[in-house]
């Protein structure tokens, strides 16, 4: 979000109202995951983990939508979507693991950290490629359908995606046959170092719902409870058969890219700063604190229980074992084909001079 | 037992399944109403309703992220992409995803899509109806490659690769979808994927082919046969997982090898054949390795008659071979 666009925030105040009892919780997880944010770039620097996608700056999008959704649901991540996995019950210990690529990660060590699969959560297996997701949000909602399964598929992506060609084919087909799928843009006003007002001419994203025969909103991605009502009323429209959302919540990235990234080469100190007054976090802690659900002495102690949690998992992640060398055979095929028993014997035969379990 | 054209064998295999399972379903472009441009689909979209036989908008990445959502969720999507010529859009959906899905979930996310599509050369169709690609997919792990060559083959693979637990690209030889036809079985011929089939026996060279080059193999070694040549023919019917057993065991008994398709040369599945039986069938060569191939040119339009490889140009390099010791 560029800072000379206007925020058309969806209102709130209709019946989707985020419930009052579960905002320290969703609060206690937003701290978490900006705790784990800072952490995460920490143990990149320290050459501890060899990558990190931090979400800071986008936390109310993220956990207002994961609170809107049913556990039966089925989410399309992006590689920003941790918090979304965590709502959705996935533990701390299985993200930090993932994010070390040991033999707790249940992904095995086979991608980049930010690259999470939970099967058990619904959250199905994130990829680095743009936008591949979202036509695969469309035919699982399209298969849901087929099942009479009372449920939607939501589609997880950013403002550079929506540039991309799976994001036209999805969204072309989900208008089509009108699928019960929610399309969540978090536009967070840079795709590494492309603004936004260089992805698009289209004044909002938001807008472009309307040339695929749906509806488009736009929503204030800071407040948590814009967006639970906007993704409580497209899941809403969706489950009713009326079709597909598209939500674009407008956010910032705060951080850069990735670890690998530098934003000091494409944006001023001064827009991001701008922007941190803004802050999520922070806006949703004044509202608890105004409605007295929080005092300072409380924060302190869910910032210190955070940091807590996420240093005992990292050491837990530390502890543990590598992951079994051949398994790097595994599951390329259901079964494992006669070339690549030949290529697991060859490699088995190198594991002792290359330090690894023969 | 029926005789059918192979195209019709496509057909049965698709309507069998749909029969036996409800969570298999079609998604393509002009497959439902118009029965798919070469009729693979005729009467399907009748029988099973338009829930189960899905026109798309003209988009091959939709059609095959749809597939690839569908397959997670727990269907058994069959997409048709109109042309082999056409699939590149989706092309990531394919190799970045489909691929790769089982593998980089760790197990958790397995994705079945069996994504059919008519490939090669023969009818006329020019640069963009008539290519023979697969050597793209066989390169990329996590995708099984199939090319039936007849009508009982055509549909028992294809049943094959709709209950198999991996993704399959399914190659169909158009020029053979209605210039063979053969007895098929009503119910599944059971034809297992990743099993070469022996064409026609022989003792001097093997002609290891696939797809619409078999015809043309089984020509040349007929022929050779009238100059006192024996040929054997063997259809390789899957190319990931490749055979190799029965590619090593058939020219450990010949002690020659030509290997043939209609793809470009250079890094075609020959290379492929050529090095299995380089590294592991090395001191039973009596004779070079020959490969009978498309040139590496684009595929051309008036000339296809040129570039497409045939029983003649097959015999010529069996000739050398058996020349050459």
């Amino acid at each position: 979000m560029s800072a000379t666009e206007p925020l058309k925030s969806e209102s709130a105040e209709a019946s989707d109202t985020f419930p009052t009892g579960r905002l320290l919780e969703a609060y206690r997880t937003m701290v978490l995951v900006r705790a784990l944010d800072e952490r995460g770039i920490t143990l990149q620097r320290q050459g501890r983990i060899g990558f990190y996608a931090p979400h800071s700056g986008q936390e109310a999008a993220l956990l207002g939508s994961a609170y809107a959704l049913a556990p039966e649901d089925w989410v399309f991540p992006a590689y920003r979507e941790l918090a979304v996995a965590l709502v959705r019950g996935a533990s701390l210990q299985s993200v930090v693991d993932q994010l070390f690529g040991d033999s707790g990660d249940l992904i095995k060590g086979r991608q980049m950290p930010n690259h999470f699969a939970f099967r058990d959560q619904h959250f199905v297996s994130a990829s680095s490629p743009i936008g591949t997701q979202i036509p695969q949000a469309v035919g699982a909602a399209m298969a849901a359908r087929r099942r009479k399964a009372p449920i939607v598929t939501i589609a997880y992506f950013g403002d550079g995606a929506t540039s991309s060609n799976d994001f036209h084919a999805g969204l072309n087909f989900a208008g089509v046959f009108r699928a019960p799928t929610i399309f969540f843009c978090q536009n967070n006003g840079w795709a590494i170092s492309l603004p936004r007002a260089r992805q698009t001419k289209s004044s909002t994203l938001a807008e472009k719902a309307e040339a695929y025969g749906f509806p488009g909103v736009v929503v204030d991605g800071n407040d948590i409870g814009a967006v639970y009502g906007a993704v409580r009323s497209a899941r809403r429209r969706a489950l009713a058969g009326e079709g597909p959302t598209l939500i674009e919540a407008q956010v910032y990235r705060f951080g850069p890219h990735s670890t690998s990234d530098d934003p000091r080469r494409y944006r001023d100190d001064a827009e991001v700063a701008a922007a941190r007054q803004r802050d999520p976090v922070h806006r949703l802690k004044t509202g608890l604190v105004s409605a007295r659900l929080l005092d300072e002495a409380t924060d302190a102690r869910i910032w210190e229980e955070a940091r807590d949690k996420i240093a005992k998992a990292v050491t837990a992640a530390e502890a543990s074992s590598p992951v079994d060398p051949l398994s790097l055979f595994e599951d390329v095929f259901a079964t494992m084909t006669p070339r690549l028993e030949e290529e697991s014997a060859t490699a088995a035969a190198f594991l002792p001079k290359i330090g690894g379990k023969p | 037992m029926t005789e059918l054209t192979l195209v019709q064998a496509v057909n049965r295999g698709l309507s069998d399944a749909m029969r036996s399972d409800p969570d298999v379903l079609l998604l393509g472009e002009d497959i439902g109403v118009n029965g798919g441009v070469f009729r693979a689909t005729d009467g399907l979209l009748k029988e099973f309703g338009a829930e189960r036989v899905i026109d798309t908008p003209l988009s091959e990445t939709g059609i095959v992220g749809a597939a690839v959502g569908m397959a997670l969720y727990g269907l058994k999507p069959v997409a048709e992409i109109q042309f082999l010529d056409f699939i590149y859009p989706a092309f990531d959906q394919i190799v970045s995803e489909l691929a790769k899905m089982r593998y980089r979930s760790g197990g958790q996310f397995p994705c079945h899509v069996v994504i059919r599509a008519p490939y090669g050369g023969g009818i006329k169709g020019g640069i963009y109806h008539s290519q023979s690609t697969e050597a793209y997919f066989c390169h990329t792990a996590g995708l099984k490659v199939v090319v039936p060559s007849t009508p009982s083959d055509a549909k028992g693979l294809l049943l094959s690769a709709i209950h198999d637990a991996d993704p399959v690209v399914f190659l169909e030889p158009k020029r053979l979808y209605r210039s063979v036809t053969g007895e098929v079985p009503d119910g599944d011929p059971g034809v297992p994927l990743g099993k070469a089939r022996l064409v026609r026996e022989g003792t001097d060279v093997s002609v290891i082919a696939y797809g619409a080059m078999i015809p043309a193999a089984t020509e040349a070694a007929v022929a050779l046969a009238s100059e006192g040549i024996s040929a054997e023919v063997l259809d390789l019917r899957t190319l990931v997982p490749l055979d190799e057993a029965a590619v090593i065991a058939s020219v450990e008994k010949t002690g020659r090898a030509v290997a043939v398709h209609e793809a470009a040369r250079f890094c075609g599945f020959g290379a492929e054949v050529a090095a299995v039986l380089a590294e592991k069938a090395f001191y039973s060569l009596k004779a070079p390795i020959a490969r009978v191939t498309g040139y590496d040119t684009p595929f051309p339009y008036a000339l296809e008659h040129v570039y497409l490889p045939d029983a003649q140009r097959i015999v010529a390099a069996v000739r050398t071979a058996v020349r050459a010791g």
